[in-house]
């Protein structure tokens, strides 16, 4: 690393972070900088951003690596938490420890999952699109039939409400969880072997294999990861709207996939930053802010969604080294 | 000769149990059909009034739209790609006719309209096969982009509303029956004639997957890009005619879609591509490319549509039925991957 300057795409999303600040400044006012605003923003952001590190992470283990299944488990570790704790521990009487074991078992429910989709694609050999698809499938079908298809209001547990949407030092709760684990993400990619192996089976998978990488364990373990990530998501998620659904967020799928592309992960693996998903994430979510302000409708922002998957993509396929850095 | 006298008595020794098997690995769709058949049996069993004449016609009614969608997708799979973009074009050319015929020449005839339907699918497709090509991303990520293009296109500059009053010709096209069928009790059950469409489509497909030049070219390129383009094989022309394919089906299955229902939801259709895939998965074609057949298709298409109408027969909740059909995805699945190479 040379220096901070030295990587394009990092430089390409702060400019469009910037960009889009700069855009809602014009079009939104003063409104938009407001602190409340930048609140409610982050509070936002890490549902997604987990989600999509977990697609980050997919990616970079190559093998056409992908997660589609983590909304629906995100959904799932929700839903499932709650029908269990409630008959067990009451609401009313310990909320603090109703919270922690809620946001425990949730966990236990992605931990679970994501061993399934590890185990699926590194075991039983299943390709990750037909694995993910497959729990997609099975993961939205059993919060459907936990729940009948109705969604459930938590009502107000204080712990889990602070948890989701109260500032601590100016940032929610959630915001700072997500920057921690986003910090430890990182550090694990760059700095410890897992990552190291992880990386090179993406970018080469026949010399990781000749090299004596073992494969299967490190499939297992990032799909393991992933469907923490998308658990620690599904708690945000509860914490954050107070109900649990089946159907919660149901283009983020598509969302997910976008920020990682757009951070400059390549879907053939081997290659993604964890700070480039984060920054790409948080564009993505004051750009969607802006439409709110502007009064977009929701279709029209997926739609705007769609077609920019589509110019990331083509615009990583173009080399613009050649016009944007005329030395060498 | 003693070695090979050898192994084809080490061949004998093995449990019959065990070739059975193999035999059901190398052939899919056998698979698919032995579980349409014991589905039924059972169904059958536990329900007597799965077998009547209005149920089967309602089943036989309800695989056509899937079946063209499955259709589609089984030519794209066959190429080594995999399109979840169908629904949306299907929805858009069935609500952008429906309502262009409505307003402005009311008395075109059914097939004038289905031209243009498969036409408009194919032009969508035929963007979807460049993308895909240029962009040298995974299809999936491609035609996830269009799908949610094409759909909040839909939503946001064409219009929300349900459109109730459709043409008369596809009106009439629904009604059409091919046989009747008077019950015991004087109800009347329809098998209608739209479902022949999907026999035409299906032995289309047939045709140029075993005997054109272009469904040799797609099973090579779906087993191995590389080398099919170092043989000669043109990729940017495959890419394009597998997607402008689906994108033809999807337009025909929107307007059955309409025509059987007698209403155009701009909100319809989306949702259902897992199901497709999941039907043209179980019929046998594989993920990676390079192989799946027509009839295994429909067999596929067959159990899907049986697992979404039988589950309340037997007593199921219909809750459960997305997480079955995501057990059978999964199942079907890790049965094919072991699936010796041949």
């Amino acid at each position: 690393m040379k220096s901070v300057f030295a990587d394009r795409q990092f430089n390409f999303l702060v400019a469009t972070n910037v960009l889009v600040v700069a855009l809602a400044v014009v079009f939104a006012g003063d409104t938009f900088l407001s602190l409340y605003n930048f609140q409610s923003m982050s509070a936002q952001v890490p549902e997604l951003a987990l989600l999509a590190l977990g697609v980050m992470l997919a990616m970079i283990a190559g093998n056409g690596g992908i997660d589609l299944s983590g909304i629906a488990l995100a959904n799932l570790a929700g839903v499932g938490s709650y029908l269990l704790m409630r008959d067990w521990v009451s609401v009313d009487e310990v909320p603090l420890a109703f919270s922690w074991l809620f946001a425990l078992i949730a966990l236990l429910i992605g931990l679970a999952g994501g061993m399934l989709n590890g185990a699926l694609i590194a075991f039983a050999g299943l390709t990750p699109i037909i694995a993910t698809l497959g729990t997609q499938l099975f993961f939205t079908g059993l919060a459907v039939a936990f729940t009948n298809g109705s969604a459930i209001t938590l009502g107000y547990i204080e712990p889990l409400d602070n948890f989701g949407n109260t500032p601590v030092l100016g940032l929610p709760m959630c915001f700072t969880l997500f920057v921690a684990i986003a910090v430890l993400i990182g550090v694990v990619l760059r700095y410890t072997p897992f990552g190291f192996k992880l990386y090179l089976m993406g970018s080469n998978a026949k010399a990781a294999r000749y090299a004596g990488i073992p494969q299967r364990r490190i499939l297992l373990l990032t799909y393991t990861v992933c469907g923490v990530l998308a658990s620690v998501a599904g708690i945000i998620i509860a914490a954050r709207t107070s109900s649990v659904k089946w159907d919660y967020g149901s283009s983020y799928v598509l969302i997910a996939i976008l920020i990682v592309v757009m951070a400059g992960v390549r879907p053939d693996g081997g290659y993604g930053r964890t700070v480039c998903v984060v920054l790409s994430a948080t564009a993505l979510q004051m750009l969607s802010s802006l439409f709110n302000f502007l009064d977009i409708s929701n279709f029209f922002r997926d739609c705007a969604w769609g077609l920019l998957l589509i110019v990331f993509l083509a615009t990583s396929r173009v080399d613009l080294r050649a016009f944007i850095s005329p030395r060498r | 000769m003693a070695n090979a006298a050898a192994t084809v008595a080490g061949m004998r020794d093995v449990p019959a149990a065990i070739r059975i098997m193999r035999w059901f690995i190398r052939h899919p769709p056998a698979v698919t059909f032995l579980l349409v058949v014991i589905l039924c049996i059972v169904v059958g069993t536990i329900n007597p009034g799965f077998w009547q004449v209005s149920n089967l016609f309602d089943m036989a009614r309800s695989t056509v739209v899937r079946g063209l969608f499955a259709l589609g997708v089984l030519v794209v799979l066959a190429s080594g790609g995999l399109d979840v973009s169908f629904t949306a074009i299907a929805a858009l050319v069935m609500y952008v006719i429906t309502m262009l015929v409505t307003n402005y020449a009311p008395d075109l005839s059914i097939w004038p309209i289905l031209g243009i339907a498969a036409a408009s699918g194919a032009i969508l497709g035929i963007c979807n096969g460049l993308l895909v090509h240029a962009l040298q991303a995974p299809s999936l990520i491609v035609t996830i982009g269009t799908q949610y293009a094409i759909r909040g296109f839909l939503l946001t500059f064409i219009g929300t509303a349900l459109f109730m009053n459709i043409p008369e010709s596809m009106d009439a096209f629904g009604k059409l029956a091919l046989l009747r069928y008077e019950g015991a009790n004087g109800a009347v059950a329809t098998l209608p004639a739209y479902f022949l469409v999907l026999v035409v489509a299906a032995s289309v497909t047939w045709y140029i997957l075993n005997r054109t030049l272009i469904g040799r070219a797609l099973y090579a390129v779906g087993g191995n890009a590389g080398i099919a383009s170092r043989l000669g094989y043109n990729l940017r022309t495959v890419h394009v005619f597998v997607f402008a394919y689906a994108g033809l089906l999807a337009g025909i299955a929107g307007i059955m879609h309409v025509s059987s229902n007698r209403l155009a939801n701009p909100f319809d259709l989306a949702g259902s591509e897992l199901d497709v895939i999941a039907a043209v998965i179980l019929g046998g074609a594989r993920i990676t490319g390079g192989s799946g057949t027509v009839l295994g298709t429909l067999l596929g298409v067959l159990l899907i549509t049986l697992v979404n109408n039988v589950l309340i027969l037997v007593g199921i909740p219909s809750t459960l039925q997305l997480a079955i059909i995501g057990l059978f995805i999964l199942a079907a699945g890790a049965m094919f991957s072991i699936r010796p190479k041949s």
